[in-house]
């Protein structure tokens, strides 16, 4: 490694609303380098990235670059075109690729004048092909982007960035989506562009990664960086503390007994259009004071299994039994009739109507009830004055219960959720990834009132694609790949990870 | 039921068929480019008369026949630029956009034809586009006479039909509004102009619309009518639907209506004794809706279809 | 640099002055055309609101010709609160107006105490009908109900044609494409002596009040707003999602078929192609600019109404086309639909590298 500077971030700061997402980040990147850009959800190590891409125009600060020549020369700010020409390749946590599209027209986008009256497929592929022989990352060409797997689809968006000469190139969670053995080849490959001068920058919020494959570390912490180190010199403990800015308290988990089931799937059957959203025969039991684990790499029927026990899809075959009390019609009010509380995986789309107020939300569920409605019309103050008392209990924070559900935070959205869910004591909880996109607070709290529902003796679902999560909390795990269930009968990451995988382990 | 066979097997019926289709083909085409785009046009049927009304003037006023083509789609162009404001960089509702694009398009045209004739009983007419004698091909057996028999107009949309397929499949142009379509995100991160590209597929999609309007009347027609749209442009948007948002099928839908309608209208001549008109004249709207429904649950919509988009914001 | 930024919640005033300022705006914009025919805008729009407001015969003209529009502007709020886009009301209004004649002129010679109902019943569920069919297609096969409600108003509208020179034809009307005169007994009354205003903008009025009522208090307004604001979440909080649609398609069909009971019933007495020009249509710039309340419709309504009325009482006086009156409503619509715009979002202007702190 050289100590040549090839890129330079000076002071830059964004701000959106009255949050401060970026607040005067400088940071230097290095030929042949991997920096890892380490920070917990809602850091702003995204808004960074999208800076320097220019996707954001920043408020105030200056971005340098290095050109062929190794000068460095500024950056015109808010021009992705600018960037692309700078040699910067950025490869998004949300693929930005066109699905309609094969991967050839994918990677070639944007690189050919729109006035051509002919493209050049041929030396185009050559190209590729020389990229992917050099890299060893490789996808098909010729097959529309929407039918290759989420790895494969991660590969094309490295090509993308590789095949416009990218010399910089920034990775936002890159293995988010894969399993922790595609992890290690990706950053293999990596390693091997790293040797022929690529830099590289990886956003990431979990720490064993970054130890692992980075050369040096920045932390950020709401919006500020709080840290940079060589990774040889880190100290793990240090970092955590760094990341989030105490100490993080370890969930307290009491052994319990299981006790009756609550949940039990027999031979259920969903067929799907994809993989995503199948189920093949897919039997389980959950029991009163237990967590059951789902883990498994998205797309592997995750969605499907919720959307059964949300009431949301009709198995084609196989039982539904919740407590005693076999689900003859599946629906959403059945099952909350029945006492399952869903909470659901995108809960700005399906957890809340976002125009309707966060009372109206609160109740969204029960508008049958008598303390909701009389003879068809609704209590309002009733409705109101609930609100008012769960907000409290739950902590929903923001402009009051009449205003929008959609001027709730990400966190308050889903306290709200979580209020709404707990305050009937449901026998059954799905938790459907509940801590996505929450900062570790409230992720914390999730955590802690399921655990609390799980000693008052419910049952709990619990999906996640986040491992550490479902390891830390569940008492059992179960591994879902291409829409079956695996019973790992272990806590062991590195088993799992292979059962995830598809794997014999 | 020989008599059917025989009307399908007139040369005179698929040339009938083929002028029926004509303003159908321009009109699905600027629907497919706008949808490909990801940008629902309920302007269409505004966007035809205003082409009908302003291609019609400008002949009449003395532009020459393609003098009038050519304002026609420039006048589309105009309400597309308008629709691609209100609808992309604004992100407004493209439904309802669309729907006053139709109303606002509709009622200048009746305005401005009102306005400079006002006390005509009779509209006035123009000399239109006369069939085109293409040596060689006007030989061929059958196809000859049925393409004989055809304006310059037909001609012209036969042809857009395949500028359209090479320009949609063969150009790095073509690609990026599949893209665009589809996730603007990757046209935006590949850096090309989301706006622009739709912006522009809008307007060039509304200036063929236009020239559906215009083939009404200074080919099908020689004069202009109040009405003599008469839902044509929601046709074309449910056979884009039909048409899988491609090219060649779009000219195999539009040609498919056309023959039911000129079926339509020689049933209608042998039966009108034994049962109404009018059974025959709703035959094409209601083949138009089962096309729909036949189509509408496998169809491949671009995925971003509706979806506005906006820069900084994702 | 502009960007937009979403506001965080719309300024009141904002949400009752755009649609106002719209309408202006709409009328000013007016001037351009007006100019183009050769007209003196000025002297144009004291005509006009002569036209509209200079006698009680004026008024009347403006009340009558608001009814309809009260109709068709509800139907289409309703129907678009909950996504539903109705664009058939022009179809769904002759569907109620040819139930109406249907029954009411002559097949049934009962008491007007039994045949008035009977008919707004029977148009009521004509309209309705002509909604249910498309609601059931998008349900069921996922066919677009735009495209599927502006086809059914050419079909509906051809069928119409075939009905009046069919059975519904006038054997009295000397071949004329029309249909026999609604019983006396089953006219809606007049509101005023040799006005003709009648009691159908009565009904509109109380059907509007009550649409607000509903919508804002009952269970039943709770899940179409549900269903509208965010159908998935309404899917998953278990509320019927096409339950929903198809009783707002009813009662949106149907408000539709009472336009069209009530032109027929309140006002012509009888049928024929031309009952409406365009009222359906005019329902969904009434709607828009009402911003979808029914309470809005009733105001929105008024200005358009006075703005055909306008136009048309100008159009005599001064020689320019009455079409005018389409290009002000078009023009309102776009406008309101950019004055949204700018209730949600605001633009803000950046230039690179400065701070806006």
């Amino acid at each position: 490694m050289t100590d040549h500077t090839v890129l330079r971030l000076n002071g830059l700061s964004k701000r959106f609303g009255t949050v401060l997402a970026n607040d005067d980040v400088s940071l230097a990147l290095h030929r042949g380098e991997v920096l890892a850009l380490l920070g917990e959800n809602g850091a702003g190590k995204t808004t960074l990235m999208n800076m320097l891409f220019g996707h954001y125009l920043p408020d105030a600060g200056t971005v340098q670059v290095a050109g062929p020549d190794g000068v460095l020369a500024p950056l015109p700010l808010g021009h992705p075109q600018a960037a692309l020409a700078a040699g910067i390749g950025m490869v998004h946590q949300h693929f930005t690729l066109a699905e309609n599209l094969n991967a050839l027209d994918n990677i070639t986008l944007g690189s050919e004048p729109l006035r051509a009256l002919r493209r050049d497929r041929k030396s185009a592929r050559q190209k590729i092909e020389g990229i992917i022989a050099r890299s060893g990352l490789s996808a098909p060409l010729n097959v529309p982007v929407g039918r290759l797997s989420v790895g494969e689809c991660q590969r094309v968006e490295i090509l993308k960035a590789l095949y416009r000469d990218a010399r910089i190139l920034v990775l936002d969670e890159p293995t988010a989506v894969l399993t922790p053995q595609e992890a290690d080849t990706l950053f293999d490959n990596i390693k091997a562009m790293t040797r022929d001068g690529l830099s590289v920058i990886f956003i990431s919020h979990k720490l064993r990664e970054v130890l692992a494959f980075s050369d040096r570390i920045a932390v950020l912490r709401h919006g500020r960086k709080v840290g940079e180190m060589a990774t040889a010199d880190a100290d793990e403990g240090a970092i955590a503390r760094m990341m989030v800015g105490a100490d993080t308290p370890k969930v307290a988990r009491e052994a319990m007994a299981p006790g009756a089931p609550v949940l039990q799937l027999q031979g259920v059957t969903v067929p799907g259009r994809s993989p995503r959203d199948t189920l093949t025969d897919v039997t389980m039991t959950v029991h009163a004071h237990e967590i059951l684990g789902i883990a498994g790499i998205s797309g592997n029927g995750q969605s499907a299994l919720a959307r059964v026990i949300s009431g949301l899809a009709v198995p084609q075959n196989g039982t539904i039994r919740v407590g005693e009390e076999q689900i003859a019609r599946p629906g959403p009010a059945t099952m909350v009739r029945a006492g399952v509380g869903r909470i659901p995986e995108d809960r700005h789309h399906e957890g809340i109507v976002g125009a309707m107020s966060v009372a109206e939300n609160m109740v969204i569920e029960r508008l049958d009830d008598p303390s909701v409605q009389a003879r068809g019309l609704l209590r309002r103050g009733a409705i109101r004055a609930h609100a008012e008392a769960l907000a409290r209990a739950y902590d929903v924070r923001g402009p009051g219960v009449d205003a929008r559900a959609r001027l709730l935070s990400g966190g308050n959205i889903q306290k709200l959720i979580l209020a709404r869910v707990f305050e009937h004591a449901p026998r059954l909880i799905l938790a459907n990834q509940p801590t996505r996109g929450l900062d570790m607070g409230a992720a914390a709290e999730v955590g802690r009132r399921l655990l609390q529902a799980r000693a008052r003796g419910a049952g709990v679902v619990l999906i996640s694609e986040d491992l550490d999560e479902v390891l830390s909390l569940a008492d059992r795990i179960l591994v879902i790949r291409d829409g079956q269930l695996v019973d790992t009968h272990s806590h062991d990451r590195e088993r799992i990870g292979l059962m995830m995988a598809g794997e014999p382990a | 039921m020989m008599d059917l066979l025989n009307i399908l097997l007139s040369e005179s019926f698929w040339a009938a068929s083929l002028r029926i289709a004509t303003p159908l083909i321009f009109g699905v085409l600027g629907a497919l480019i706008c949808e490909r785009a990801g940008v629902l046009n309920l302007g269409i049927e505004g966007i035809f008369v205003v082409g009908a009304m302003s291609g019609w003037m400008a002949v009449w006023l003395g532009a020459g026949l393609w003098g009038g083509v050519l304002v026609a789609a420039l006048a589309g162009a105009f309400f597309g630029l308008l629709h691609a404001i209100l609808t992309v960089p604004l992100g407004l509702s493209q439904h309802v956009s669309g729907l006053g694009i139709t109303l606002f398009a509709t009622s200048v045209s009746y305005f401005s034809y009102r306005t400079a004739l006002p006390n005509v009983s009779s509209p006035p007419r123009i000399e239109p586009f006369q069939p085109l004698d293409v040596p060689i091909l006007s030989d061929l057996p059958f196809l000859g006479p049925v393409l004989f028999q055809q304006t310059a107009l037909t001609w012209l949309a036969l042809l857009m039909v395949a500028l359209v397929w090479y320009v949609m499949n063969r150009t790095a142009l073509g690609v990026a509004i599949q893209a665009v379509g589809d996730n603007p995100d990757s046209v935006d991160a590949q850096g090309l102009s989301v706006y622009g590209l739709r912006m522009g597929a809008i307007v060039a999609g509304s200036a063929l619309m236009a020239l559906g309007g215009a083939f009404l009347t200074m080919s099908a027609f020689d004069a202009f009518f109040f009405g003599m749209v008469n839902g044509r442009g929601w046709v074309c948007i449910a056979l884009v639907i039909f048409a899988s948002w491609r090219p060649g099928k779009a000219l195999l839908g539009a040609l498919l209506f056309g023959a039911f309608d000129a079926l339509q209208v020689r049933l209608q001549a042998e039966m009108g004794a034994l049962v109404p008109g009018q059974i025959f004249l709703m035959v094409p709207y209601i083949l138009s809706i089962i096309a729909l429904v036949l189509t509408a649950r496998s169809a491949d919509y671009p995925r971003a279809l509706l979806t506005p988009w906006f820069k900084g914001q994702r | 640099m502009i960007r937009i930024e979403a506001r965080p919640s719309t300024p009141r005033a904002m949400t009752l002055g755009i649609p106002v300022l719209s309408a202006l705006i709409a009328l000013a914009l007016a001037a351009i055309p007006l100019l183009a025919a050769g007209a003196n805008p000025i002297a144009a729009y004291g005509e006009m609101l002569r036209g509209v407001f200079g006698s009680v015969f004026a008024v009347s003209e403006m009340l009558t010709r608001a009814t309809p529009l009260i109709f068709t502007g509800l139907a289409a709020a309703l129907a678009f609160r909950a996504r539903l886009w109705n664009i058939g009301a022009e179809g769904q209004l002759y569907l109620g107006a040819m139930a109406a004649v249907a029954v009411g002129s002559g097949a049934l010679d009962i008491p007007g105490l039994f045949l008035l109902p009977l008919i707004v019943v029977l148009g009521a569920a004509a309209g309705a009908a002509g909604m249910v069919v498309p609601t059931f297609l998008k349900v069921r096969f996922g066919a677009d109900e735009v495209v599927t409600t502006l086809l059914l108003n050419f079909i509906i509208l051809i069928f119409l044609q075939m009905m009046l020179e069919g059975p519904l034809q006038d054997p009295m009307g000397l071949g004329w494409p029309q249909s026999a005169p609604v019983l006396d007994q089953g006219m809606l009354p007049p509101l005023m002596d040799r006005m003709r205003v009648h009691a159908g903008l009565i009904v509109a009025l109380v059907l509007a009040v009550l649409a607000q009522f509903m919508l804002a208090r009952s269970v039943w307004g709770f899940r179409l707003r549900a269903v509208g604001e965010n159908a998935a979440a309404a899917r998953h909080a278990g509320i019927g999602v096409n339950r929903s649609l198809f009783g707002v398609a009813i009662l949106s069909g149907g408000l539709a078929g009472l336009a069209g009971v009530s032109e027929v019933a309140g006002l012509k007495g009888y049928l024929t192609a031309d009952l409406s020009p365009g009222f359906g249509y005019t329902g969904i710039v009434v709607a828009m600019l009402a911003g979808l309340s029914p309470a809005g419709v009733v105001i929105a309504a008024l200005f358009i109404a006075s703005v055909f009325v306008g136009a048309d009482s100008m159009s005599r006086a001064m020689g320019v086309s009455s079409f005018l009156a389409d290009l002000v409503v078009s023009m309102s619509l776009l406008c309101v639909l950019v004055g949204g715009f700018i209730a949600r979002y605001r633009l803000v202007w950046v230039r690179a590298g400065k701070a806006a702190r």
